[in-house]
């Protein structure tokens, strides 16, 4: 399969009046066409201006972030982000908040009620098609979110520590479905987040980053068959050697000027 | 009936009973402070030959054409004031100077511009109230969540996208007392201007009951002023205020 999405030598730093941060150092990463890549690292390395990046919400200072050979240059619907706080819109209620991207597009009424009504039933919640924003419980406003994302039929789904501000079995859940959904579809898929057991039971490659300035330290692919339990002993034991990458990192010295191209 | 209700019914019964107990004992002359039945006779008398009902049109009419230019004019102002820094600072303080000035003060210039006419009228509703409504424009655009536009934008939305599906409605909870505030400027100063010169509005049927020493009348007009204030307030605003707590899960 061939690279769909590639970073070079990106590089971003953020100036304030009082003082000046980098927040990504010379990432060099790719991912290729039907892949479930995972990004972990500790709070503060640069993971959501990584994916804004990939997404066009955000440009790199040095280096270059391609999709599909081209430069990203604004954000559109063959890359969707998705936030980890569902932003969704209270106006409209949940069959309007996933139509929400098709009518942008200009898909005329019917394509879109199917297209909703599929993706809809994909994260279960054709029984709250008319129900608004604040009546959905946290997990449901996110399956919402996925919803409305895949209802573009994006090629690429970017997603932003999606369930980190669940409860632990709703988490469980989503994880599952996603996996699912991730089959079914065979949409590419970014997803970073700071839980290590999440990144191993959902990616085909797990990415570790190091804080401040973000890097990329390294890769460590994950061969366990699908689907994965949470309780696996093999996620278990993986997650562990993920966790001992990223404290490792924590405590040690700064790291290294050069950073491991992945 | 609920007790509420018959609680305010109850209080409204004796307020008119005190005013027919002060009109009886004569303590001014009844020219000077009409029994309640006779403004009731006057109300009842003049919507029947339609001289309120004409009044009435015409004000609503002056009202609704000012207040709906400077919901127009104030959204667009406002919405540059809250997105474009040097307009802000610009225009924004012109603004909230004028926003100071009581809106009846523009009639003299608003007569000599255009004449004897509603247009000048309608001059003095709208500068009555388009400064409020671009004030609570420009609250309501910088109160819209940034996620939500980029929301937006990674979907695919071009940028007037995002503002015509994103930003208009995202804004409206933030700018709902802004526009009560305006649409109440507006129908003071419409008010004001139909008092200060002949105009055939409800404001010109005061200075008729004035003329002709006819205090039923003016009082008659008073209360189909409250009562046009109150319809207005619950009709409009009221379901515009329950749409936004109904969507948004407001309480």
């Amino acid at each position: 399969m061939p690279d769909l999405l590639s970073l070079q030598g990106v590089r971003k730093r953020f100036i304030t009046s009082r003082h000046n941060t980098t927040a990504l150092d010379r990432i060099t990463m790719s991912v290729r066409e039907g892949e479930f890549v995972c990004i972990v690292g500790p709070s503060g390395c640069g993971k959501s201006t990584l994916l804004n990046i990939m997404a066009g919400l955000d440009t790199p200072d040095e280096g270059q972030a391609l999709f599909d050979d081209r430069p990203i240059k604004k954000p559109g619907p063959e890359r969707v982000l998705v936030f980890q706080e569902p932003a969704l819109y209270p106006w409209l209620n949940v069959r309007a908040n996933v139509e929400f991207g098709l009518k942008l597009k200009g898909v005329g009424v019917k394509a879109r009620r199917e297209r909703a009504d599929r993706y809809l039933g994909l994260v279960n919640l054709r029984r709250f098609e008319r129900a608004y924003v604040h009546e959905l419980s946290g997990g449901m406003k996110h399956r919402v979110q996925l919803a409305r994302a895949l209802a573009v039929e994006p090629r690429m789904l970017l997603m932003d520590e999606p369930f980190a501000a669940l409860d632990a079995q709703t988490r469980d859940v989503l994880q599952g479905e996603l996996q699912t959904i991730w089959a079914e579809t065979g949409t590419t898929i970014v997803f970073v987040t700071h839980n290590v057991r999440e990144a191993v039971i959902l990616g085909d490659r797990v990415l570790v980053m190091t804080p401040a300035p973000g890097r990329m330290k390294q890769e460590i692919p994950v061969p366990l068959p699908r689907p994965r339990s949470p309780d696996a002993h093999s996620v278990v034991d993986l997650a562990s050697r993920v966790r001992g990458e990223l404290t490792h990192d924590i405590y040690a010295s700064p790291a290294p000027e050069d950073s491991y191209a992945i | 009936m609920p007790f509420r209700i018959v609680r305010l019914l109850a209080f409204y019964a004796a307020l008119v009973g005190v005013w027919q107990l002060v009109a009886m004992a004569e303590i001014w002359p009844p020219y000077l402070f009409p029994a309640p039945g006779s403004v009731f006779d006057s109300l009842w008398h003049n919507i029947e030959n339609h001289l309120i009902l004409d009044a009435l049109q015409i004000s609503l009419k002056r009202l609704a054409v000012g207040y709906l230019i400077s919901f127009g004019l104030g959204m667009v102002i406002g919405i540059a004031m809250g997105t474009v820094r040097w307009v802000d600072e610009t225009v924004g303080s012109l603004v909230l100077g004028l926003q100071s000035l009581p809106s009846i003060t523009w009639l003299p210039l608003a007569l000599l511009w255009f004449g004897l006419n509603d247009k000048a009228i309608i001059f003095v509703v709208l500068m009555g109230s388009i400064f409020a409504i671009a004030i609570s424009a420009r609250a309501g655009v910088q109160s819209v969540p940034g996620l939500l536009k980029r929301a937006a934008l990674t979907l695919g939305a071009a940028r007037w996208q995002m503002y015509r599906y994103v930003v208009l409605p995202a804004m409206l909870p933030a700018m709902i007392q802004g526009l009560k505030l305006g649409w109440s400027f507006a129908w003071r100063s419409l008010m004001a201007g139909e008092l200060l010169f002949v105009s055939l509005g409800l404001g010109h049927l005061l200075n008729l009951g004035r003329d002709l020493n006819d205090m039923s009348l003016v009082v008659a007009v008073m209360l189909v002023i409250i009562a046009v204030g109150l319809t207005v307030d619950r009709l409009i605003f009221g379901r515009v205020e329950g749409w936004v707590q109904e969507r948004w899960g407001l309480t």
